[in-house]
């Protein structure tokens, strides 16, 4: 069984060169998030996922939550770890310095949640909710509700949750029909909400729903839903939790992964009507709810790199112990570790290298989102704006297909062994499963990225940042010959982000059903060529410091090699994926669906 | 009462380590490093002291380069106020080490000062004796469990076969063994916090000791790879081979 090492060196070189850190330091507020900073809440960081969270996770995926007479049991050891997640501060790496929080940047959270995920995603999920409730109210919360919730949200001592699944209502939320009726300064709620992510448990003092309901009169369809904040006790005059709610977990399902996260069906108001509080306006709770989408839709991008990356250790472990054969073309002579056959090798790039590039995209996309907040430049904002909407769908869509994709190959690395749960392999690959589909299935993300993102602005956004990645052409062309591959599969790969960027742009306005059919191709081919621009980009940077004596030579051969292989091994899906969209759209639809 | 504690810069446990290609010593360059693990032992008894109130001040002290600033960062995010590095790019050794901290020790006046008994990286288990000595002070190697009590403290040594208990008098040098506490995890707010503490950079020159090294290293190698079993026929061949091959017995 290998232990979680975060890949500390990967992520601040990714930070310092990729992302820009120094650019996120430079901006209002953030001056002492220095270097060295960073490293050491990283540093801590990983300590603590590495000694505490790690350790929990097969046990967590083996026992998983249970459910008996209302009352949720946590797997072992999780009540304990939660005590030390929040009492370390943890909880509060984002949040608001006038509640408690230390105020850091995505830039800054995002490698930090990478590493609870890597770690422990099951555990981690408790505090994204958190953080998602924490969000929600910051913005839209009054003040009174902020005043009594954000404190102890916070620090953790309360938990959150984000309840918009009924049975009916699934990605479409226009078919809610849980009810709110007004009370006097509080609502009546009733109604079954499904998929609650740590909807019940006894890890927190008090948790706080949010719950997106309709006032009797509202209007039909999206723009008839308001959002609540329920709270499994009500909260005394002295912010102390009092009476409990009329709430409760009625069951909780049994999950492909994830078994340690408890997902909660639950009842609202069987009895008088669980008692909520209106956040902002009546009917623009979905509208709330999208406020902070980007930011946990990257947060899901981000397990996607985590497990990625644990599933990418576990193999490599394996590969380096598990003596199979004699080396390709022996006869005779010692046995060796199956990390010496082409063909793991061969996977164990694969894995790494789309890692890797995962890690930029998520990255660089947190410094975004931290400048489209803070930039003191409007333009600039607004420019980063618009590079988060549209990196968003990408990292969260790509980054968990891929996840998957390599928690698979990491099975194939353990042969046999891979397939049976004591090896620990499969929990990768069963919990990577859950990021492809919640937060907005990869088919929404993509349907968001061409609507929405791409034809809506004319492909303004996305042309730029393809005239972005060309750039790197010259500096390719003038890095020599050890280059060259690189730079024609670069191009190539660009080439067909650019027609297909521009078939999107001509077919969508027309033909908005046609486009749709090769959305998530489109989704997969910008994922492939930004992660494969950010890695040439690195491998210019590990070319030049090679030249520095002071440098991590180690580190930078093997990312010059690792972004090769990229280039080489990733890269040529893109101009299949471009023709796909460009020529394939068709043959999709062909069969009606009464035919099928 | 005041303690200071000592914090040594070490290859971090989990890393593998690489001997240098010519032989010279072990490769540290770019290679994650951390505080020793007995040291970070020594800073959680001191914080751990001031939190019952019978500390009032801790003051972190590290010998080495530059980037020995990151472990008395960690150090003061752990809880110490202040931190001091004797700042020196040159190898440095027991002696050397026990020299600048008496000049230290001299300066600030502490009641007691409490060490790693080993750093995980030489193993030498030698300044804090030479400490001791340096200063005519009594002395607690090994030390699983300390109660101050008034201008005395009363220890548990970890020693051959038992455990010792003695009472020393104040101020005396306490070196740490792995039993004497768990140390906490760093908090976010604390390593925030951290950044702000003050933290003085002395040279040992300012000092007046001379830190250049006294041993020299001959050469450092890997330890021989281990060599596959095999499998004796009965237990007079066992025996035969233990006395005979490996001379154990």
């Amino acid at each position: 069984m290998s232990t979680y090492r975060a890949p500390l060196k990967d992520m601040q070189f990714v930070l310092r060169e990729l992302a820009g850190l120094d650019d996120v330091s430079a901006l209002p507020g953030w001056e002492e998030v220095n270097a060295e900073l960073v490293d050491a809440v990283l540093g801590e960081a990983a300590k603590f996922a590495r000694e505490v969270l790690d350790p929990l996770n097969r046990e967590g995926d083996r026992t998983g939550s249970r459910l008996e007479n209302g009352k949720v049991t946590v797997p072992p050891g999780f009540d304990e770890a939660y005590g030390k997640f929040i009492a370390a501060g943890w909880n509060g790496l984002s949040g608001q310095p006038q509640y408690g929080g230390q105020g850091l940047p995505h830039i800054v959270s995002l490698p930090v949640q990478e590493m609870w995920n890597s770690a422990n995603m099951a555990f981690c999920l408790c505090a994204m909710l958190t953080s998602g409730v924490l969000e929600a109210l910051r913005i839209h919360g009054s003040g009174p509700q902020q005043a009594t919730f954000l404190p102890r949200l916070t620090s953790g001592e309360w938990t959150g949750t984000m309840n918009l699944t009924e049975p009916q209502a699934g990605s479409d939320l226009s078919a809610v029909r849980t009810q709110a009726v007004r009370e006097g300064d509080h609502y009546r709620i009733r109604g079954t909400k499904i998929f609650i992510t740590w909807g019940e448990h006894d890890m927190s003092g008090n948790i706080v729903h949010l719950v997106l309901a309709r006032t009797p009169d509202a209007p039909e369809g999206v723009k008839g839903i308001s959002l609540f904040i329920v709270p499994k006790y009500l909260v005394n005059a002295d912010g102390t939790p009092g009476e409990r709610n009329d709430v409760k977990c009625v069951s909780i399902e049994h999950k492909l992964g994830i078994h340690a996260s408890p997902t909660c069906v639950l009842s609202y108001g069987e009895e008088k009507g669980a008692i909520g509080y209106l956040v902002g306006a009546e009917n623009r709770g979905l509208e709330y709810m999208f406020t902070m989408m980007n930011h946990a839709r990257l947060a899901v991008g981000v397990e996607g790199v985590a497990i990625a990356e644990r599933a990418y250790q576990h193999a490599l472990e394996y590969a380096k112990t598990r003596v199979q054969g004699r080396a390709i073309g022996q006869r005779s002579g010692d046995r060796v570790s199956i990390i010496h056959h082409p063909d793991v090798r061969r996977m164990l790039m694969s894995m790494r290298a789309q890692t890797e590039a995962m890690r930029a995209v998520a990255y660089v996309a947190a410094a975004a989102l931290d400048k489209a907040k803070r930039h003191p430049d409007g333009k600039e904002r607004h420019r980063q704006q618009a590079l988060i909407d549209l990196l968003t769908p990408v990292a969260k869509g790509w980054c968990t297909e891929q996840a998957v994709e390599i928690a698979s190959t990491g099975i194939q690395i353990h042969g046999g062994m891979g397939f049976i749960e004591e090896t620990g392999a499969a929990q990768y690959l069963r919990d990577a499963r859950i990021t492809t589909i919640y937060e907005g299935t990869t088919g929404i993300q993509a349907n968001d990225l061409i609507g929405r993102k791409v034809a809506f602005e004319k492909g303004a956004t996305a042309f730029a940042v393809i005239t972005d990645m060309r750039a790197l052409d010259a500096p390719l062309a003038k890095a020599g010959g050890e280059f060259e591959l690189m730079r024609g599969n670069l191009k190539q790969a660009i080439d067909g982000l650019e027609a297909a960027t521009r078939w999107l742009v001509e077919t969508y306005p027309t033909d908005a059903n046609v486009a749709s059919a090769v959305a998530v191709p489109y989704l997969k081919l910008f994922g492939t060529v930004a992660g494969g621009s950010l890695m040439a980009r690195a491998a210019l940077i590990a070319r030049a410091k090679l030249g520095e004596p002071d440098a991590d030579h180690e580190f930078c051969r093997a990312k010059l090699a690792t972004a090769r292989f990229y280039a080489e091994h990733i890269l040529p899906r893109a101009p299949a994926l471009a023709r796909e969209i460009t020529h394939g759209a068709s043959s999709i639809l062909a069969i009606e669906p009464e035919r099928f | 009462m005041k303690v200071l504690v000592t914090v040594k810069r070490v290859i971090d446990p989990y890393v593998k380590v690489r001997v240098k290609s010519d032989g010279s010593g072990v490769e540290t360059a770019n290679v994650k490093m951390t505080m020793n693990p007995f040291c970070e032992i020594g800073v959680e008894q001191a914080v751990r002291m001031k939190e019952a109130g019978v500390v009032s001040e801790i003051v972190a002290v590290s010998v080495g380069v530059q980037q020995c600033q990151e472990t008395l960062r960690t150090a003061m995010a752990m809880g110490a106020d202040r931190g001091i590095l004797v700042e020196t790019g040159v190898e440095v050794q027991p002696l050397a080490v026990a020299k600048v901290l008496q000049k230290i020790v001299e300066k600030e006046q502490p009641k007691l000062v409490i060490m790693g008994k080993q750093a995980i990286d030489d193993d030498a288990n030698q300044s804090g004796q030479m400490l001791a000595a340096l200063l005519n002070w009594p002395q607690s190697a090994f030390t699983s469990s300390i109660t101050v009590n008034g201008d005395a403290a009363d220890v548990t040594r970890e020693i051959d076969g038992g455990l010792e208990k003695l009472t020393i008098r104040l101020p005396a040098v306490v070196t740490t063994d792995l039993r004497l506490n768990e140390p906490r995890y760093v908090t976010l707010p604390n390593i925030m916090k951290a950044k702000k503490k003050p933290l003085e950079v002395v040279k040992p020159d300012a000092l007046g000791v001379d830190v250049t090294p006294r041993l020299k290293t001959l050469k450092v190698e890997e330890p021989p790879k281990r060599s596959a079993g095999v499998k004796v026929a009965d237990v007079k061949e066992l025996v035969a081979k233990l006395k005979n091959e490996a001379r154990v017995i």
